[in-house]
């Protein structure tokens, strides 16, 4: 079942940690937000696989964009 | 012989040799440890130059350093123009989603009016008082804005403890914090509040600068200015200005503010007990403003079902973003998946509104 992957608050992509094919555990940190000048690490909320990312480096998002899809 | 009496080398007092070993030191946690270098950095080199014997610089009616503080502080001028940039700089969104949060930066106040009674039983006039306990707003313009009006000759202390205590809010605060809230308390998730639209946020700043300004009309050369700089922002039509709001304007007048706040502190001035006295009262009031915020959330949290986390009632102390990321941090470590920043800053920049009230207050009834 495929889960999406939210950002937790408003700010910049600062660092993608993985690729689409990773296999991710709960609570692995795949992405880190740049917000107010602190970096916020957003964890996958299910084990699984990555088979989407929506974003990359630099962009900007708003709270609850979908950054990438867990199946 | 006249030569050698005009060489400063031979009028060095010991109080000024003091005083250059404080401006290296400001240098020092600038640049090292990077404690508000934009601010420190101009505050250093300012308080050694105007240590330095026979210069005049800050002679009245004839010295540049003189004229940059008489110009630009004592006409408050620079305050006023920092606060246009803060305005073009802050966002009203996490305030206006959760407005009930503008109470944690009204409570944190307290900090401000605590330390005003606590300074007069140490023996400072009420108009010293007012301005030893705005250090306790942690917002250095507002300090500054409010000291050259009630207590000039004590600017340069003051100015110097609200920015450094503000670069060390990350030290100062969590243990009081971790103090007044349990672990669950600690790892609340709060409800997001509604979106905010952009009209609401054009309306804002208007309403606010009418409202604010009508009842505290000493308060108004700061809001305005912040007001307008946050309607440039949200207008979206005057980027231009927004963007010389928030850089080059804000650079300009930051040097000026600086080296200006730190010409202020000569050996007299500043090497007397009463300074020892004002920063341990400025740690004081940043301490209860924390403390309020976070038992009022406390409070607030008897009354309703959709709990509000204490941490980011410590973030009313203005500080921005300092105290937010603080409480993001805090937050973090009790629960990791738990993000506070947003919300702590509807307080936090409520906190900068209720200093300059505060401040307001002061004016209207000390002058």
């Amino acid at each position: 079942m495929a889960q999406e992957v939210l950002a937790a608050l408003s700010g910049n992509i600062w660092k993608v940690c993985m690729e689409v094919g990773d296999s991710v555990e709960e609570d692995d940190e795949i992405f880190v937000v740049e917000a107010l000048k602190m970096e916020i690490p957003i964890y996958a909320p299910c084990d699984g696989t990555i088979s989407e990312i929506r974003v990359k480096k630099g962009d900007a998002v708003e709270e609850d964009d979908v950054l990438a899809v867990i199946d | 012989m006249a030569v050698l009496e005009h060489m400063g080398i031979f009028a060095v007092t010991p109080g000024m040799v003091v005083m250059w070993l404080i401006s290296l030191t400001l240098i020092y946690l600038a640049i090292s440890k990077k404690y508000e270098p934009l601010l420190l950095l101009p505050i250093g080199f300012g308080i050694l130059i105007a240590n330095l014997p026979l210069t005049h610089l800050m002679e009245p009616g004839e010295g540049l350093f003189w004229r940059f503080y008489h110009y630009g502080i004592e006409w408050e001028v620079i305050p006023p123009l920092i606060f246009l940039g803060l305005g073009a700089l802050t966002d009203f969104g996490p305030l206006l989603s959760q407005p009930r949060l503008i109470f944690l930066g009204a409570a944190a106040q307290a900090g401000v009016y605590i330390t005003f009674f606590a300074a007069t039983s140490f023996g400072f006039t009420l108009e010293e008082a007012a301005t030893i306990g705005i250090i306790g707003g942690a917002d250095g313009p507002t300090t500054i804005f409010l000291a050259a009006k009630l207590a000039p000759h004590l600017l340069g202390a003051c100015a110097v403890a609200a920015y450094s205590y503000m670069a060390l809010v990350p030290i100062i605060q969590p243990p009081v914090m971790r103090l007044l809230t349990t672990g669950n308390e600690r790892r609340i998730r709060m409800k997001k509040g509604r979106k905010i639209g952009a009209r609401e946020k054009l309306f804002f700043p208007i309403a606010a600068s009418v409202v604010v300004i009508l009842l505290v009309p000493a308060s108004a050369p700061l809001i305005s200015m912040f007001m307008l700089g946050n309607l440039f922002r949200e207008s979206k039509v005057v980027e231009r200005l927004t963007d010389a709001a928030q850089n080059s304007l804000m650079n300009i007048v930051t040097i000026f503010l600086g080296l200006s706040v730190g010409a202020t502190m000569n050996a007299g001035n500043f090497l007397r007990t009463e300074v020892i006295f004002i920063f341990f009262l400025g740690l004081f009031a940043f301490m209860i403003g924390t403390a309020t915020g976070v038992i009022l959330a406390k409070i607030m949290n008897l009354f309703t079902s959709n709990k509000i986390n204490p941490l980011i009632g410590g973030a009313g102390v203005s500080a921005v973003p300092m105290a937010a990321r603080v409480v993001q941090r805090m937050g973090a470590e009790a629960d990791k998946k738990n993000h506070l920043l947003m919300f702590a800053m509807g307080p936090n920049i409520a906190g900068v509104i209720g200093t300059v009230i505060a401040a307001g207050i002061f004016l209207t009834l000390l002058k």
